[in-house]
């Protein structure tokens, strides 16, 4: 091991205080720091410092993602060879996919990273690691055709508006990879909805059925899958939403290790179940007849109240705020869906919009707890009077 | 000392100060200043949503400015010359007499010589009037100065306005529809290769968010700008 320190010491001798490339540290930094703990001391404030930094928790979130990247990988193969027709293998199928998912990771890697590098050796601050779970994030939603280009512009938008602008990692109102996905949305709708997008070289195929559960049920369509389909994911859609049960094992993960929040996905499962639960009493349309279990396992739904809603940066901070903010999303999510057939998918304009009343939801639990106690002060100034 | 000094007092009794040049530097900076370093949009933040409303085109966003332009610059002088005039209680409404008339006159000029834009720019014309850019200049400047420096800052604002507008509309319709001036500039080989015109510039939230980058891109250039706290 010091071996290995001694060597990136050398390494970075030139980008010390006063050495010719000192503009370059922060760069240097985030590589240093990639490998090993930084050996700082805390200054001021809190002397207790956790062995877990922000890198740390950042990785986790990754590992968390791996299942529903792999299986979501996987998929896209899947859905191209079925739609082909004959026979295919398992590796087949995730080489297919493979060759799908993997430009557009490092497209994204490369353009957002690219972005942070430059503010960070511009404004003279470190490269933050949350970067490392937006780019991993922002191929996983994205529909498997979109050409890269678009995806390198979806990517410069976010980071340089939804972050940058905002005075980098941890200030930013949304979340940085549900931008990337909303920016693209609305620039290139026909890129990313309708029911060629979701099947990988589906142009290129004739008779190609591959739209999305939610968007044949809001084209008035029958959906032959059944709930177990749709629950272990081999169903058309962006690349790592498809499968709940990959995203489940993702989500036990950030829960055990105690990254993510479990109030704001359990808030957000009663919120869309609740929601769901009524638009089945009500039943006018086929969206409104879905059965609720089934709601909560088609879509981005799952993916999104785990991996999207639980962004600490951009989620409520109260324990009492995150209920409130995940069952939003839940109940949003579902309204969206089945009131507006144009966006078949809600929960990404569910999660943006809670995004921004987060801290009015802070504001109002801390608000709270300030009147309760001041009126328990009062009592207790009555009876001591 | 004292001699020197009365020696050198103009000659004409009723005039009762020299007299400044036509475009001596204050008067330049009433026309350079809303450019920059006053900007009526990226600066005071007014006029906000004409700028999101007409600057999907280009032909629109500078007829709007030219539009402005005349408005700003008639009502500012009109206004500057009744400014001894007018009772304070009902200057607001006396302001507004004056630019609705304006804005009917600019209305009936484009109806009469460029009847498509009008046609284009349809109510846009009409709600000149609650251009928060009109009514603040009057409200600032035309009550409180003379006609020639009311009519210079009038000019000044409205270009500062129609720069703007200008920017913001070059890039909506060069990004949003691949035009200017609705002749497209970009092209063939590009959307052969598979390059697609991006949806959401011909949205009005990107004309908000364009504006958002010319503020930050010009405050990072104008350090003066930024707001301490």
């Amino acid at each position: 091991m010091s071996f290995i320190r001694k060597k990136l010491d050398e390494i970075r001798r030139p980008f010390e205080k006063g050495q010719k490339w000192e503009k370059f540290a922060p760069a240097i930094n985030a590589f240093d720091t990639f490998l090993f703990v930084p050996n700082h001391t805390t200054h001021k404030g809190a002397h207790v410092r956790d062995a877990v930094d922000l890198k740390r928790t950042m990785i986790t979130v990754v590992l968390a993602l791996m299942p529903a990247l792999v299986y979501g990988i996987y998929n896209t193969g899947y859905q191209h060879f079925i739609q082909l027709g004959g026979v295919f293998t398992f590796m087949d199928a995730f080489l297919h996919g493979a060759m799908k998912v993997v430009p557009m990771i490092i497209v994204s890697y490369v353009v957002g990273l690219s972005i942070e590098f430059a503010f960070a050796v511009y404004r003279g601050h470190e490269v933050n690691e949350g970067y490392l779970v937006t780019g991993l994030l922002i191929p996983m939603i994205m529909p498997v055709d979109i050409p890269l280009w678009m995806v390198a512009i979806s990517v410069a938008f976010a980071v340089l508006i939804a972050k940058e602008a905002f005075g980098g990692t941890g200030m930013n109102i949304l979340n940085p990879a549900l931008t990337a996905r909303a920016f693209a949305f609305f620039a290139y709708p026909t890129y990313m909805s309708g029911n060629k997008v979701w099947v990988s070289e589906a142009t290129t195929l004739d008779g190609v059925s591959g739209e999305t559960i939610l968007g044949s049920l809001a084209a008035g369509q029958e959906v032959s899958y059944t709930t177990m389909d749709m629950f272990q994911g081999g169903i058309p859609g962006s690349i790592a939403e498809t499968s709940a049960l990959w995203i489940v094992v993702g989500a036990l993960m950030l829960i055990a290790t105690g990254v993510a929040s479990w109030r704001i996905m359990v808030g957000g499962v009663i919120g869309a179940s609740i929601m769901g639960f009524l638009f089945n009493l009500w039943g006018a349309n086929a969206l409104m007849q879905f059965d609720w279990f089934n709601h909560l396992v088609v879509g981005g739904f799952a993916f999104g109240i785990v991996f999207m809603a639980t962004d600490p940066v951009s989620a409520a901070q109260t324990e009492k705020g995150k209920w409130v903010y995940g069952i939003l999303v839940g109940i949003f999510c579902i309204m969206i869906r089945v009131f507006n057939p144009a966006y078949p998918e809600g929960v990404m304009l569910a999660i943006l919009l809670m995004n921004v009343f987060a801290p009015t939801i802070d504001h109002y639990v801390v608000e709270a707890n300030i009147n309760r106690r001041k009126k328990r002060w009062a009592k207790a100034q009555l009876k001591t009077a | 000392m004292t001699s020197k000094k009365s020696n050198n007092k103009p000659l004409f009794f009723f005039v009762n100060k020299e007299k400044e040049p036509l475009f001596s530097k204050k008067n330049r900076a009433l026309l350079t200043d809303p450019l920059d370093d006053n900007n009526p949009i990226t600066v005071q933040v007014l006029g906000i949503c004409s700028a999101l409303a007409i600057t999907v085109q280009l032909k629109p966003a500078i007829v709007m400015s030219i539009s402005v332009m005349a408005v700003m610059a008639a009502s500012n002088v009109i206004i500057s010359l009744l400014r001894n005039l007018i009772p304070n209680r009902i200057r607001i409404i006396v302001q507004l007499v004056v630019v609705a008339s304006m804005v009917i006159l600019v209305d009936q000029v484009l109806r009469a010589y460029a009847y498509d834009v009008s046609k284009e720019l349809s109510i846009f014309i009409g709600l000149i009037i609650t251009n928060c850019i009109v009514m603040g200049r009057l409200e600032a400047f035309a009550l409180g100065n003379g006609v020639w420096k009311s009519f210079l800052d009038g000019i000044g604002n409205a270009a500062g306005y129609g720069v703007l507008l200008i920017a913001v509309a070059f890039f909506r319709e060069l990004l949003g529809s691949g035009k200017l001036f609705g002749i497209q500039v970009i092209p063939d080989a590009f959307y052969e290769m598979g390059y697609v015109n991006n949806g959401l510039m011909l949205l009005s939230p990107m004309a908000l968010i364009t504006v958002g980058i010319i503020i930050w891109l010009q405050r990072a250039r104008n350090r003066k700008l930024i707001e301490k706290n």
